[in-house]
């Protein structure tokens, strides 16, 4: 087996007296796409942000390509960062910048293409995700769903090796969940990305998902294909696919 | 715990007993709180070294100087109508005040000497310091909040742009430039007030008023003031961003760090301008002597 693109080995997080992750150990080799499951709260975001080093584990090792990444320093990360894009769950869209500038920042700030080249691939990162001649439109006059997609416009700008989504479809209707959800597959198929999902939505990790994962209680519980998670027995796992509260849940409503 | 039972109010007997654990408990607590203030001190010190070694590694280099013409803009040109409303009310409220005291005494006619004084060494740069923690400060720290709730900061540090080089660098740059400026302004109008209302309205001879203040306002006292300020605004800036970096979640906590960082900028301000009264005080004296403002 080739040796992993991505790398958690006895991640170990904790926030004050919180713990979050308790031992998550993922590998995830070039070109998977691979959903985390699990429910609000689990910690699939801070597993995120973890390898991408915008957190830093209490104990264990996050790897990129095999180098471990989880005690390098900003400046260090930065040419490690450039390989990934990452779509925040609100957009994290830059306010007081356009739609093209904003998509235009990571060019800005790392290439020595001139502006005319800049313009150029900012009109085709727009186009690819459905959003052509928005440029010059300011964050606060876009639709929600128009906001995830100028996002991941963003995030796609500097054809990045690894594409993170921390919850793509929360806060969006079903149709335009749909249009991140293809958006997903179409940029997997045309730019050859290793995705990582982070999602509570059954359909979309359904859709999109070579593999899927599930974490719970600061663990992964569950590692396999979407037939899998479909017939599994494991009470956890069928209660969140299903979307049923347990027992327990129940209970504390009384 | 008050229980309500038809409409009268019953405290519950409390059962004070000693609890062996009490005292420990309370050691805890307050080695935890000053564990905590020790560790906020001591990251507000890396957050400040971090903001310097940006300054000298890239203040320069035109992708960092670009950022900070809009900060300039923000920070001075939208901040000249409050300076000069606080600058020229101070001058005339100082010559309201002193007026009739120095006339009581016939020494009417010395006014200017401790308006202008007043004005430009003390009132004016602290007044105009603290108009600009509330304006700009609250401003700054509204902003880098909200950025910092919505994910922007994160999403800054994953594109590979540093946010203290790319946000911090170029706000307190323009902070430490453009105080010192809008506190000439707030001088330039305290000195307009105060003569408008002791010579304008209370009829203190022209000649006279110019005359003493030339003697009560030396060159020191406007670089003292002027070079104050320079410090006030880098106070201001530093602070008002590291509130904004550090908020907690939510429009609460964007909130509660906006009033933090106007609080704190304050009591900088009123501090750092004792020590450095004494300071330049302390070194005028020693080079030139005791100099009277009344001549």
């Amino acid at each position: 087996m080739s040796e992993p693109l991505v790398q958690l080995e006895d991640v170990h997080k904790r926030f004050g007296r919180l713990v979050v992750l308790n031992g998550v150990n993922l590998s995830i080799p070039a070109g998977q796409s691979v959903v985390i499951i699990g429910a609000s709260g689990s910690g699939k975001s801070v597993l995120l942000k973890h390898i991408v080093g915008l957190l830093k584990p209490d104990s264990g090792k996050v790897f990129y390509q095999g180098q471990r990444i989880d005690q390098l320093g900003e400046k260090q990360l930065v040419p490690i960062r450039n390989q990934f894009g990452f779509l925040f769950q609100m957009g994290a869209l830059f306010d007081s910048l356009s739609v093209a500038e904003n998509v235009a920042f990571p060019l800005v700030e790392h290439s020595d293409k001139s502006t005319e080249q800049i313009r150029q691939i900012v009109e085709h990162k727009l186009k690819m995700v459905g959003l052509a001649g928005t440029g010059k439109k300011m964050p606060g006059e876009l639709s929600g769903g128009q906001k995830k997609r100028v996002a991941l416009a963003r995030a796609i700008a500097q054809n990045p090796r690894v594409i993170l989504y921390d919850e793509p479809t929360t806060g969006l209707d079903p149709i335009r969940s749909d249009v991140i959800n293809e958006l997903i597959l179409k940029l997997q198929r045309e730019m050859n990305a290793t995705s990582i999902v982070v999602t509570h939505d059954m359909n979309s990790a359904f859709k999109v998902a070579d593999r899927i994962v599930m974490l719970h209680e600061g663990k992964l519980v569950f590692d396999g294909t979407v037939e899998q998670v479909r017939s599994s027995e494991d009470p956890t796992v069928r209660h969140f696919v299903l979307g049923e509260a347990s027992a327990e849940e129940m209970e504390a409503l009384t | 715990m008050t229980v309500r039972s038809r409409g009268v109010y019953i405290v519950p007997k409390r059962h004070w007993a000693y609890d062996p654990a009490m005292p420990i408990r309370l050691i805890e607590q307050v080695g935890r709180s000053t564990t905590g203030s020790l560790a906020a001190f001591g990251d507000f010190w890396r957050f400040v070294a971090q903001t310097f070694l940006w300054m000298i590694a890239g203040g320069l280099k035109w992708r960092n100087l670009r950022l900070l013409f809009p900060q300039m803009y923000e920070v001075g040109v939208k901040s000249v109508p409050v300076i000069a409303i606080t600058g020229a009310f101070i001058g005339m409220v100082m010559a309201v005040e002193t007026y009739s005291q120095f006339k009581s005494i016939g020494q009417q006619n010395r006014l200017g000497s401790i308006i202008n004084v007043s004005v430009v060494k003390q009132i004016g740069p602290v007044l105009a310091a603290v108009m600009l923690a509330g304006r700009v400060g609250g401003a700054l720290t509204a902003e880098l909040g909200t950025m910092n709730v919505t994910e922007q900061l994160d999403a800054l540090r994953v594109m590979g742009a540093d946010p203290i080089r790319y946000l911090v660098v170029p706000r307190f740059v323009a902070c430490v430039l453009l105080t010192p400026i809008l506190t000439i302004y707030s001088d330039v109008l305290g000195i307009l007030g105060g003569w408008l209302i002791a010579v304008k309205s209370y009829g203190v001879p022209n000649a006279p008023y110019w005359q003493y203040s030339a003697v009560g306002v030396g060159l020191w006292s406007m670089f003292e003031g002027i070079a104050k300020s320079a410090f006030f605004g880098g106070a201001i800036g530093l602070i008002s961003c590291y509130k904004g970096f550090t908020c907690g979640s939510g429009a609460s906590g964007v909130g509660r760090a906006c009033t933090e960082s106007f609080v704190a900028s304050f009591i900088a301000i009123i501090i750092f301008n004792f020590f450095f009264a004494q300071l330049m005080k302390d070194w005028y004296i020693s080079l030139y002597g005791l100099r009277s403002v009344f001549g």
